[in-house]
């Protein structure tokens, strides 16, 4: 296997006497997206803060790119080419949708202090921010404050401020979370059109929505990895089906 | 040639500040451009605090402490001068000034580096904590000065004379005026474009959701500090010139109701607005001067105002007043 | 040795009257999520009801029975008329309301009762000394006020964590929908807590009378380090009410009875008036800055 982009060993999280990560481990190619599925309380979303770098591990270690991020503060994470998005819609409401590229665009250029000029009026930050824009279907909608954007529009837009940043692996936490069936397929077209450019670790607890994107898929319970294979693999594997897949027949939500 | 209200009502401010010497001289007021340079000079510090509570979201219950210092500074340089002892003697003879150009850059950068101090410690927490520490350190602050008799102590430590400051005399009220009209004005300008710059912008995305801006890459507490840096010594310049102008400094000068004053300021006119400093402390003198001369019980009518003030203009009179105009744009 | 004793009972005084307090102020804080500045005006106007009705009567004890139940409906009325619009504000927006609070408190105590201090009488069985300990002779008004404190403190715990009303309370600070929809009354709990907090303040501010000038402006004195004694303990936490008004009630009256002196045995007279001093003054500042360096959320972190 070609040396892995991301790679996680043996982490480690509890919450006083709760353990919700107990020795996960998993490792993800350049360019493929990998999701990471298992019931409410499985240790998923302890996983991706662990990840970004918003919850230090007790113990395990994060290999990013090569270098050991570990220990590594959130936000000297996406500089390195790791970003991510939310599962709560997280973009500033009171500035435009461009605005909230553009503020993506200026956090990968590094240096706010020395500029004086009209941030809304640099080529710099708004081309690129534009682009992204575009990109994810929101071109039209630029100048319109976030607050006002349609909940499907929020989160395209959550994409375009991740994609601006650059990324080489992108964090998505339940990216099609709360949104109704047509919005949710547009967001897997857009997802689905990243793959081979930028690698991509998904949680997200529609199956219809892994299936079509996930190029591997791992199964978590109980705070571990129990199983990680390809779609088909991870469909046949009897341990998931037991585990998971097969208790009622149903993605539990 | 239509001017757009929103401007209009600016250029017509400025002329009326521009013109108040000379009408408060035909009209017989001299008196008024003196009030109008202490409003002015809470204005300054209301600009100030401005910065990182408007714009960062910072709720900083201890500014007076900045103000304070910066008094003290003016003061104690100017007590120097007079009684011709040296202020220091190690690691070098630092003596006594009364130089505007040397007193009240000494003071921003003394306030500059009062923030450094405090602002490191008070960004770790948030809040509620965030309030109540910067509170306890304009405590502080306002406790050493109570004890440092050589200073006055509890009394106070009278100026023997303001600042000189070139071919400018600052003992002319007009010409202190108009000195302190430009400082206000220059600081309206970098606000205005500060708030616009990256870091302006940077800014305000901490206030409205720091945990993204750190996901997004930002070192927010580096940019928070800076900001509270640039605001103390603001707010400190602030302070030199009050010392001048009333000629006396005391720890009263430090007092959390002067903190609070300045957030009143702030939020009357309008939270996170370039102008609303200006129109907050109009506003909070106005209302003082008229009240006081209807009751000496002023603050009974006062604080209930403050009260609604809050409950009903949220966005503060400036606010309010910016949106009535950008309609009519 | 002795002198150390003394100003240790003072200090743990001192904590007692805080803590009486900073309870109303956590319960609020926590619960509510308000911050009350003008938590210190119930305190002060406590104290002058109390000196009033203990001046009318002629008895220091109908003066506290009259001064309590007053005092809550000051507070219960401050809550209906403007707190209330407050609860779902940010800070910011809470700590500048109570401000004008303050201003008014103030002033209406100043035209009510004049500008001079009055001093209410402790009772005349209160008024002498006992012997701590053999030839250790302490006010026993003194003595009362600590026992007064800690009984009021073991009550606060035994209704937050044993009663149904203290559930119904934890209930509603820890989710607000939850309670209502579990059918308790939110507004009317609140107004309830907002009502105790008054009582505990005006009980300190009763109970200060006789120790300290009642005057306008009284209150701020003691709000402060009240905040202090909040933040130090941790938002919320009755019992990190507890302790941390031990410890700043403690740190105050212990620094400003030996810093002076330590300081002026090293540095000589002329520091321990001033630097001395000074420091003494700044001392519950110093150890809440402290604090919050080694653990940012106070010493017992009420949530999560």
């Amino acid at each position: 296997m070609i040396e892995p982009l991301l790679s996680l060993d043996g982490l480690t999280k509890s919450y006083g006497a709760v353990v919700a990560c107990n020795g996960a481990g998993l490792q993800i190619a350049p360019g493929e997206a990998h999701a990471v599925i298992g019931p409410n309380g499985a240790g998923k979303t302890t996983l991706i803060g662990m990840v970004a770098g918003e919850l230090r591990p007790d113990s395990g270690w994060i290999k990013f790119a090569g270098r050991d991020i570990t220990r590594l503060p959130v936000q000297d994470r996406p500089a390195l080419g790791l970003a991510r998005s939310f599962q709560i819609t997280s973009v500033f409401p009171r500035f435009s949708a461009l605005d909230n590229v553009a503020l993506a665009v200026q956090a990968q250029a590094g240096g706010n202090f020395g500029s004086w000029r009209d941030a809304r009026q640099d080529a710099d930050l708004r081309a690129p921010a534009l682009a992204c824009l575009e990109r994810v279907g929101l071109g039209a909608r630029a100048e319109i404050p976030a607050r006002v954007l349609a909940h499907g529009e929020q989160r395209q837009l959550e994409l375009a401020m991740v994609l601006a940043s650059k990324p080489r692996l992108v964090l998505l936490d339940e990216p099609t979370a709360g949104m109704g069936r047509e919005d949710s397929a547009r967001m897997v077209a857009l997802l689905a059109g990243l793959r081979g450019e930028v690698a991509m670790l998904l949680v997200e607890h529609d199956m219809d929505a892994v299936f079509a994107l996930a190029e591997r898929i791992s199964v978590m319970l109980g705070g571990r990895v129990i199983a990680t294979g390809t779609p088909a693999e991870i469909r046949a594997d009897v341990q998931v089906r037991r585990a998971y897949l097969g208790e009622d027949g149903a993605e539990p939500c | 040639m239509s001017v757009p209200p929103y401007r209009a009502v600016l250029f017509a401010g400025l002329a009326f500040a521009l013109a108040l010497p000379l009408l408060a001289g035909v009209l017989g007021l001299d008196y008024a451009v003196g009030i109008a340079t202490r409003i002015l000079i809470l204005a300054l510090a209301g600009i100030g605090l401005n910065l990182i509570l408007g714009f960062g979201g910072m709720v900083s219950f201890g500014h007076a402490a900045f103000f304070g210092l910066g008094a003290y500074t003016v003061a104690i340089l100017s007590h120097h001068d007079m009684t011709g002892e040296a202020f220091a003697t190690w690691p070098f003879e630092i003596g006594g000034t009364v130089a505007a150009i040397l007193a009240w850059p000494l003071a921003m950068a003394v306030c500059a580096l009062a923030a450094l101090v405090i602002g490191a410690i008070s960004l770790r927490t948030g809040g509620l904590s965030f309030i109540m520490i910067t509170l306890a350190f304009a405590q502080m602050l306002f406790f050493f000065f109570v004890s440092l008799e050589t200073y006055g102590g509890d009394d106070g430590l009278s100026l023997l004379a303001r600042s000189s400051a070139g071919p400018l005399d600052l003992h002319d009220p007009a010409q202190f005026y108009f000195l302190v009209l430009a400082i206000v004005l220059l600081a309206l300008a970098v606000t205005a474009r500060w708030s616009r710059a990256r870091f302006g912008l940077a800014l305000q995305g901490i206030r409205d959701n720091e945990r993204r801006m750190r996901a997004l890459g930002f070192a927010t507490t580096r940019t928070k500090l800076a900001a509270f840096v640039i605001s103390g010594a603001i707010v400190g310049l602030a302070g030199a010139l009050m010392a001048n102008h009333t000629e006396f400094v005391s720890p009263s000068f430090l007092s959390w109701q002067r903190s609070g004053e300045i957030l009143a300021i702030v939020v009357l006119g309008g939270l996170g607005t370039v102008f609303g400093p200006v129109v907050g402390a109009v506003v909070f003198f106005v209302l003082e001067e008229v009240l006081s001369q209807w009751t000496q019980h002023w603050m009974i009518v006062f604080g209930p105002l403050l009260v609604l003030a809050v409950l009903f203009a949220k966005q503060g009179l400036w606010g309010l007043a910016a949106q009535k105009l950008a309609r009519h744009d | 040795m002795l002198l150390i004793l003394e100003q240790v009972l003072n200090g743990l005084q001192l904590g007692v009257m805080l803590f009486l307090l900073a309870a109303g102020l956590t319960l609020v804080l926590g619960i509510m999520n308000l911050v009350n500045l003008a938590h210190g005006s119930l305190y002060m106007v406590g104290a002058f009801i109390a000196a009033s009705a203990a001046q009318w009567t002629g008895s220091f004890l109908l003066g506290l029975l009259i001064a309590l139940p007053a005092a809550a409906l000051v507070g219960i009325a401050v809550e209906v008329i403007a707190l209330r619009n407050l609860y779902e504000r940010d800070h910011l927006d809470q700590v500048l309301a109570t401000f004008g609070l303050i201003l008014f408190f103030n002033e209406a105590v100043a035209m009510i009762w004049g500008p001079r201090a009055l001093f209410i009488d402790p009772p005349s069985w209160l008024s002498g000394a006992v012997e701590i300990l053999p030839g250790v002779p302490y006010p026993a008004f003194r003595l009362a006020i600590l026992g007064i404190g800690l009984a009021v403190a073991g009550f606060l715990y035994w209704l937050v964590a044993r009663t149904r009303l203290g559930m119904t309370i934890r209930a509603g600070a820890s989710n607000r929908e939850m309670a209502g929809a579990l059918g308790i009354d939110i507004k009317r709990l609140y107004t309830l807590v907002f009502g105790l907090g008054a009582m505990l303040a005006a009980l300190a501010g009763v109970m200060a009378g006789p120790i300290y000038a009642v005057e306008a402006g009284m209150g701020e004195q003691i709000l402060i380090p009240a905040f202090v004694v909040v933040v130090i303990g941790g938002i919320g936490s009755i019992r990190g009410a507890l302790a941390g008004a031990v410890l700043v009630g403690i740190a105050d009256t212990l620094g400003r009875a030996f810093l002076p002196g330590i300081i002026g045995a090293f540095l000589g007279p002329a520091a321990a008036s001033g630097a001395g001093a000074a420091l003494a003054s700044m001392a519950i500042y110093i150890l809440m800055a402290a604090v919050l360096i080694w653990r940012p959320r106070g010493l017992f972190p009420a949530h999560g």
